[in-house]
């Protein structure tokens, strides 16, 4: 039998959550824990947990003190979290269409410059790489991605941008974004895709998911266009690729 | 059917439930009220569920008016002048509004937020089991945004039941209690001692996201980017400039700063009708403690149906009419049964 694994750091968030940490730091291995262990706790629900969310690092699980308390539920947890992984389950794939450069991609030119190279090059390095998605946060939708080219790692703006558009695809430090909404940003603008990663009225209203694995191609304007339109209508316009 | 039209009404007013639970891992915001059990106190009294949505009045006044029949209606929250073409309403009593009439609601005198809730509550898309405004998010309904004069609702007409007042349980007073955590460890012990021990107030640019605390600057062991995490309703999250942030409703699901401690669950409402500019302070208690607490509330929540009156019996309630002087209003004792409120000047 494999040997079990460092316990996570539990930490008290309120009366009716806990952040079950893995680490401090931006970290592959503490991010496929944390999916681990939400999985298993989704598989093996325990009685009391009303909602679980994975981010980076930890996993916060909320529950009904009502239900159990912060120790039992710790007891519960931990023998759980230090499991080994479980082989590496086959992840969905999506292939996210992004328009580059331009109105839609504002920051692409001075990204550029600033890494001494050329837009072109920005836009081979930003879609040949192989992105998972850590966590979904901050507003409906807004996937992170852990999987950055580190020649791109750059820190954020000195000054956030107050209105960003929605279906921004950007970076920021050590991580890539796919953003949904229309929201406040700090990280540099590289293009737009027309992909709601969220859109109420269609099913699934959510498409992403944490783990999954994303790809990015580009396109041009006019299709961008085209695939705006659909989008809007419903459409899914990211080709799912099965492994 | 009758219709509540919005007469009038201030900003920071929308139509507020429970919240939307289950898509925080999609970066969903839960929204819902900001004083659980002031919406649950209202709704009870209309006999709804505790936590069905109703209209949540921020600060300034707001008027209502009946429409194409009667609506039964009742008022919770943040103490103010209410009336029907000038015959005084109380504060947790329910009152039916005939056709054409109007209710009319003052400034909060203290506190912030009232709820409206309405018999049969309020109906619309339930998005992720909530008609919660969200307004960020586009989310809320029948309008996905804060409400303004002219908006109105289809609303079940009264049902003749007899009017009810709730006796709810002497509030507490004193300091807002917490726990430390997740990560108070990012701060040193002189800093998270200036944190408990001082005094603080709420900032006018608060807002159902977060309350900006204004005090003395709580400094970082390490700085003020950390890894983002999962928040919660409560968080108390301490960015660079210092000055803390407990992220309340409208909250991102997500974030960046370090969380010195959390507001226990039974004080995230009296959090919320702190007004600003008022000072008062944090307590740290143990997880015994707040999970005790955080039980006991959902039990007096469960069971606020048990403290409904008759509102014309006249009954002597020593210890209401205390609360409600202690609240800053003078009671007459003589005319408790209809909680005849009057300001004091």
């Amino acid at each position: 039998m494999a040997a079990t694994l460092p316990p996570p750091r539990l930490l008290p968030s309120g009366d009716s959550a806990v952040t079950v940490e893995f680490s401090r730091t931006i970290d592959d291995a503490a991010n496929e824990r944390v999916l681990a262990l939400d999985k298993a706790l989704a598989a093996n629900p325990i009685d009391g947990i009303t909602e679980t969310v994975p981010t980076y690092r930890s996993l916060l699980v909320h529950y009904d003190p009502g239900k159990i308390g912060f120790e039992a539920l710790g007891d519960k947890i931990l023998p759980i979290a230090s499991q080994p992984l479980p082989p590496a389950m086959k992840a969905r794939r999506w292939r996210i269409p992004v328009a580059y450069g331009g109105e839609h991609g504002i920051d692409l030119e001075d990204v550029a410059k600033a890494l001494n190279t050329t837009p072109d090059d920005i836009i081979a390095r930003h879609s040949g790489g192989d992105y998972r998605v850590a966590m979904i946060g901050f507003t409906p939708g807004w996937s992170y991605l852990s999987g950055l080219d580190k020649s791109l790692q750059m820190s954020r703006r000195q000054s956030p941008r107050l209105l960003t558009p929605a279906g921004t695809i950007s970076i920021g430090g050590i991580q890539a974004g796919i953003q949904c909404l229309a929201a406040p940003s700090g990280w540099h603008l590289l293009g737009r895709t027309p992909v709601r990663t969220y859109q109420l009225h269609r099913n699934p209203t959510f498409l992403t998911e944490p783990g999954d694995r994303v790809t990015f191609f580009a396109i041009d304007h006019k299709t961008f266009g085209e695939l705006d339109r659909a989008a809007e209508a419903g459409e899914i316009v990211a080709e799912q690729v099965t492994a | 059917m009758s219709r509540l039209v919005v007469a009038s009404i201030g900003p920071a007013s929308s139509v507020q439930d429970g919240g939307r639970h289950g898509a925080q891992r999609y970066g969903l915001t839960v929204s819902g009220a900001m004083d659980w059990l002031s919406l649950a106190a209202a709704n009870t009294l209309v006999g709804n569920e505790p936590f069905a949505a109703a209209v949540e009045i921020g600060p300034f006044g707001a008027a209502f008016t009946a429409r194409d029949g009667a609506v039964r209606v009742a008022i919770s929250g943040a103490p103010r002048n209410a009336d029907i073409a000038g015959r005084p309403v109380a504060i947790d009593t329910s009152v039916t509004l005939k056709d054409g009439e109007t209710l009319t609601l003052g400034f909060a005198r203290g506190g912030a937020f009232s709820y409206l809730a309405i018999e049969g509550a309020i109906k619309g898309e339930l998005v992720f089991g909530s008609l919660a405004v969200n307004a960020r998010a586009g989310l809320g309904s029948p309008y996905p945004r804060p409400l303004q004069a002219g908006d109105e609702f289809n609303v079940d007409a009264a049902s003749g039941a007899p009017e009810l007042r709730i006796e709810l349980p002497k509030p507490v007073s004193g300091p807002i209690r917490v726990l430390l955590g997740p990560q108070d460890d990012e701060f040193d012990d002189a800093n998270k001692a200036l944190f408990l021990d001082s005094e603080w107030k709420i900032s006018a640019t608060s807002d159902r996201m977060g309350y900006r605390l204004e005090g003395p600057a709580i400094k970082h062991l390490h700085g003020h980017n950390i890894v983002s995490d999962g928040t919660v309703i409560g968080s108390i999250q301490v960015p660079g400039d210092g000055a803390p942030i407990a992220l309340m409703m409208d909250r991102g699901t997500t974030g960046g700063y370090p969380k010195i401690a959390t507001v226990i669950t039974a004080d995230v409402g009296r959090l919320a009708q702190t007004s600003v500019g008022t000072a008062f302070r944090f307590q740290r208690v143990t997880m015994a403690e707040a999970q005790d607490e955080a039980r006991k509330f959902a039990r007096l929540i469960k069971d606020l149906p048990d403290r409904l009156r008759s509102s014309d019996t006249v009954e002597l309630n020593i210890e209401a009419l205390s609360d409600a002087n202690v609240a800053g209003y003078a009671v007459s004792a003589v005319d408790a049964g209809t909680w005849q409120v009057t300001a004091e000047p």
